[in-house]
Formats: C-alpha cells, sequence, structure tokens
C-alpha cells in the first residue's frame, strides 16, 4: 500500500459509499451477537451463588464500561490523525463518535448504579471506576457542548481536537488519582476485583456481548460519519451525483 | 500554519524574552485595574466562609472538610478569573497582533499564565493559612495548605488557559468553559487537598507534594503549545 491510496480513503466522497456498504454488515453482526449473548446472559449462564441472579446486568454493563473507555482512546486517536494530516475525514470520525461515546458512558453508569443496589445496598459509591466513569462523561459532555458552541465546523473540528488530546492524556490521570483517593477515605470495602472467579460461559457471553457492542458502535459511527459528510459537502458536485440526492 | 510553526522553531533565544515580554505587560495590566484582583480575592474569602454558614461550625467536621472546601474555592476562583486571560486581548484585536510577533507564541503566552497565577492564584495560596485558621487546621497542615496550594494553583492556570483560549470568542463562554475545565482539575483537587488530609491522618504529605509537582512540571511543558495551538485556532 502507498501512502497515495490511503489518502484516497480519506476522502468523504470515497468514504460514503464504503461506509454505507459496510454499516449493514457491522449492524447485523452486532444484532447477531447481542441476541447471542442475551440467550447466553439470560439462560444459559449459571445463576451466581452469592449475588443471584441480579449479577446479570454484567453482561451489559460490562461492555459499555468497555466501550466507554475505549471509544474515547479512538476518537482521541482520529483527532491526532486529523491534527497530523489535517484529513477531513478524520475530524468528521470523531465528531461521529463522541454521541456513541457518551451513551455508552451513560449505560455504564445507569447499569452500574442499578447493579450497585442489589448488591452492595446503594445505588452510588464513591468507588474509583464509578467516580472516573463519571468524570469521563464530563468529558465526553465538553467535546460535544465544544462541537455545538463553535459555528465554524472547520474551526470546531480543530478546537475539540484539541480537546480530546488533552482529555486523553488526562484521563488516566484521573483514575490513577481517583483510585489512590479512594484507598485513601475508605478501604476497599466495595471491591470488585477480589469477586470469585467467573465461570466460562460467563465470561464467554460478556465477550460476546462486548464483540456486540463493539460493532454497534462502528456500525453507528458510520452511520453518522454519512450524515455529517452529507451534511457538510452539500455543496460539493459528489453530494450532487448521488442517487439518494437526486431522487429527492 | 506552516510559516507559524516555522517561526516559533526558529529563535530558541527568543523565549525567555517572550516570557518576560507578555508577563511584564499582563503585570502592568493587572495592576492598573487592582480593584478587580482584590475583587477575586474577596470571591474566595466569602465562598470559604459560606461552608460553615451551610453545614456545621463543629470543629471536628470542619477540619475534615476544611482542605476540600478551601480547594474547591480555589477551582471556582481560577475558574472566575481565566476569561480574563485572553479574552480582553482577544476582543480589541491584540491578540491577533501577539501571534504575529516575532516572539514564540507559546513563550508568549507562558508569560501570560505566569501573570495570570501570580495576580490570582499566588494571593489565593497566600491567603489560604488564615482561612484554614477558620477550618480548625492546624500547625503542620497550614504549612503544607499553602505549599500544596503554591504547586497546585499555577496547574489550574495552566489547564485552565487550554480551555480559556478554545472557549474565546464563544456565546457560551463562561458555562462551557466550566464543562471543559473542571473535570480536568479534578487530579490537581485530589491530590492538594490529599496533602492536609495525608498530615491530618498521620501519613505525611510527601507522596501528594511530589505527584503535585510533578503535575506542575508536566503542565508547564506541555500546556503553553496546547493554548497555542488554541488560541491559532480561534484566531483563524
Amino acid at each position: 500500500m502507498t501512502s497515495s491510496s490511503w489518502y484516497r480513503y480519506s476522502s468523504p466522497a470515497t468514504f460514503y459509499p464504503i461506509a454505507g456498504r459496510l454499516i449493514p454488515w457491522f449492524g447485523w453482526a452486532a444484532a447477531v451477537m447481542a441476541a447471542i449473548g442475551t440467550w447466553i446472559g439470560l439462560a444459559i449462564a449459571p445463576t451466581d451463588f452469592q449475588q443471584g441472579d441480579a449479577y446479570r446486568i454484567i453482561f451489559i454493563h460490562v461492555a459499555s464500561a468497555w466501550m466507554s473507555m475505549f471509544m474515547y482512546v479512538v476518537m482521541a486517536a482520529w483527532s491526532a490523525l486529523f491534527l497530523g494530516f489535517n484529513t477531513r475525514l478524520s475530524a468528521m470520525m470523531a465528531q461521529a463518535m463522541a454521541p456513541t461515546g457518551a451513551l455508552m458512558t451513560l449505560i455504564a453508569l445507569v447499569t452500574g448504579s442499578l447493579w450497585g443496589k442489589p448488591t452492595w445496598g446503594t445505588y452510588w459509591a464513591w468507588d474509583a471506576r464509578m467516580t472516573s466513569e463519571l468524570i469521563l462523561l464530563f468529558l465526553y459532555m465538553g467535546v460535544i457542548a465544544l462541537r455545538n458552541a463553535i459555528d465554524d465546523p472547520r474551526r470546531a473540528d480543530r478546537a475539540c481536537a484539541v480537546l480530546s488530546l488533552v482529555g486523553v492524556i488526562n484521563v488516566p490521570i484521573i483514575y490513577y488519582s481517583v483510585k489512590w483517593w479512594n484507598t485513601l477515605h475508605q478501604g476497599s470495602s466495595v471491591s470488585l476485583t477480589a469477586a470469585p472467579k467467573m465461570a466460562m460461559t460467563m465470561l464467554t457471553g460478556m465477550l460476546i456481548m462486548a464483540l456486540a457492542a463493539w460493532f454497534y458502535a462502528i456500525a453507528v459511527a458510520l452511520y453518522r460519519v454519512r450524515v455529517i459528510m452529507l451534511e457538510r459537502e452539500r455543496g460539493s458536485a459528489w453530494v450532487g451525483e448521488l442517487q439518494e440526492v437526486k431522487s429527492r | 500554519m506552516a510559516t507559524a510553526s516555522v517561526s516559533s522553531s526558529l529563535d530558541a533565544g527568543a523565549v525567555l524574552p517572550g516570557v518576560r515580554w507578555a508577563l511584564v505587560r499582563d503585570l502592568k495590566l493587572a495592576f492598573r485595574s487592582r480593584a478587580e484582583l482584590g475583587v477575586q480575592l474577596m470571591f474566595y474569602v466569602i465562598v470559604v466562609s459560606l461552608f460553615p454558614l451551610a453545614t456545621t461550625p463543629e470543629r471536628n467536621l470542619l477540619a475534615t472538610m476544611g482542605p476540600g472546601v478551601l480547594w474547591v474555592a480555589a477551582l471556582l476562583a481560577s475558574l472566575l478569573s481565566l476569561p480574563r486571560l485572553f479574552a480582553a486581548d482577544f476582543a480589541d484585536g491584540t491578540l491577533e497582533q501577539i501571534a504575529l510577533s516575532p516572539y514564540p507564541l507559546p513563550a508568549l503566552i507562558s508569560g501570560k499564565i505566569l501573570a495570570h497565577w501570580l495576580t490570582t492564584g499566588l494571593p489565593v495560596a497566600l491567603m489560604a493559612p488564615l482561612l484554614g485558621l477558620q477550618y480548625a487546621v492546624e500547625g503542620e497542615g497550614l504549612v503544607i495548605l499553602m505549599l500544596a496550594l503554591l504547586l497546585g494553583t499555577p496547574i489550574l492556570s495552566l489547564l485552565g488557559a487550554i480551555g480559556a483560549a478554545l472557549t474565546l470568542g464563544l456565546r457560551s463562554g463562561g458555562s462551557l468553559l466550566a464543562l471543559l475545565i473542571l473535570p480536568l482539575y479534578v487530579p490537581v483537587l485530589i491530590f492538594g487537598a490529599g496533602a492536609v488530609d495525608a498530615v491530618r491522618a498521620g501519613l505525611g504529605s510527601a507522596a501528594n507534594v511530589s505527584l503535585l509537582g510533578a503535575g506542575l512540571l508536566i503542565a508547564a511543558v506541555g500546556a503553553p503549545f496546547a493554548a497555542a495551538a488554541a488560541v491559532r485556532i480561534a484566531l483563524d
């Protein structure tokens, strides 16, 4: 692969149809994986001897928590590519990922607190992971709010890219500072790391659900990036030549 | 953009004069509106004084809350003063001229940040032991409180400069700035307030203070460049 062929894919005109062809694949993969994962999680996985059936929320909780952190890193990586190569598609990808990342963070927080009530006896403990997840939600909100506050999309792209990069440097620092703060204050009364070893079926279910979340995130990001491309490039020739635009 | 990066890497000898020029200029401007600086310090004092009224004057509880309250108030005071860092220069076009000057932009911004800290963070840090007394913080705790604030408030100014530059000229500037910057302040808050807590718990504050120092070094090296990039984005 020469570098020029990579640049070819960074052009919205080339990427738009490719993304359109990829969306059904990832979408269906996500649906099938989610169905299998739900079936394993609700029907096959054994009941936990300590937590009863309450633990089954883990199948959505862990998947969304993984994705929430991973997507921030990917968003920052697209931002870095954008600042480095000035490829506008990278910025569009970063923009397309932010809402899904925020959604995953919110799901992780809500499922976490719903899980906390029956197991820890409280909806919210200032546990290191919960707290840093909450701050991650604030970081996503900041990126989205900054994007909405700037009218010029090119300035918004670059400002959000700088903010995402500053944020991604801070994420591990925030995580470890909160973790340390937590050990200083509370002791480890609510530790998940000391949980008993998981049954094999539970682990399988969790991994399948994580794959489902992964494919879902890719499908939705591609879908959103297509909308962003159409919106931003509506004046350009290639958009005017699209079948779906012509038929309107 | 290309010419800008060339000129900023052109002359390493222009870095310190650039810092000094921006520092002297901003300090001069700040001291011509001394009343504004006093208002900011009063904001800090008043916010700190509200907490016992809202909760309890009980000494043990106050001593537990004290460091946290003093730090949260310092965060808010820093946040309140951040728009001043670039907004006036941006509004009257000075910032554009500053960006065009032969001095490297990150150096000029470092000077502005240093001036911002000297006029907002430093008074807060110096005032803190007095307010700490009101919160039943005593002895070594007061020293560590001030030391932690001396190390931590420059980080607030450095990180805040990035947010202030990113939100230049935006409609919802002030509240948006809070949303962008407060989450990034979290580690400083934890290590800073934790330093005094650690003294109280008899653990020694060396780890907290060292981490604040490390954070200050990292922020001092990185933040001016990020803020300079953000200023250029705003000026485009």
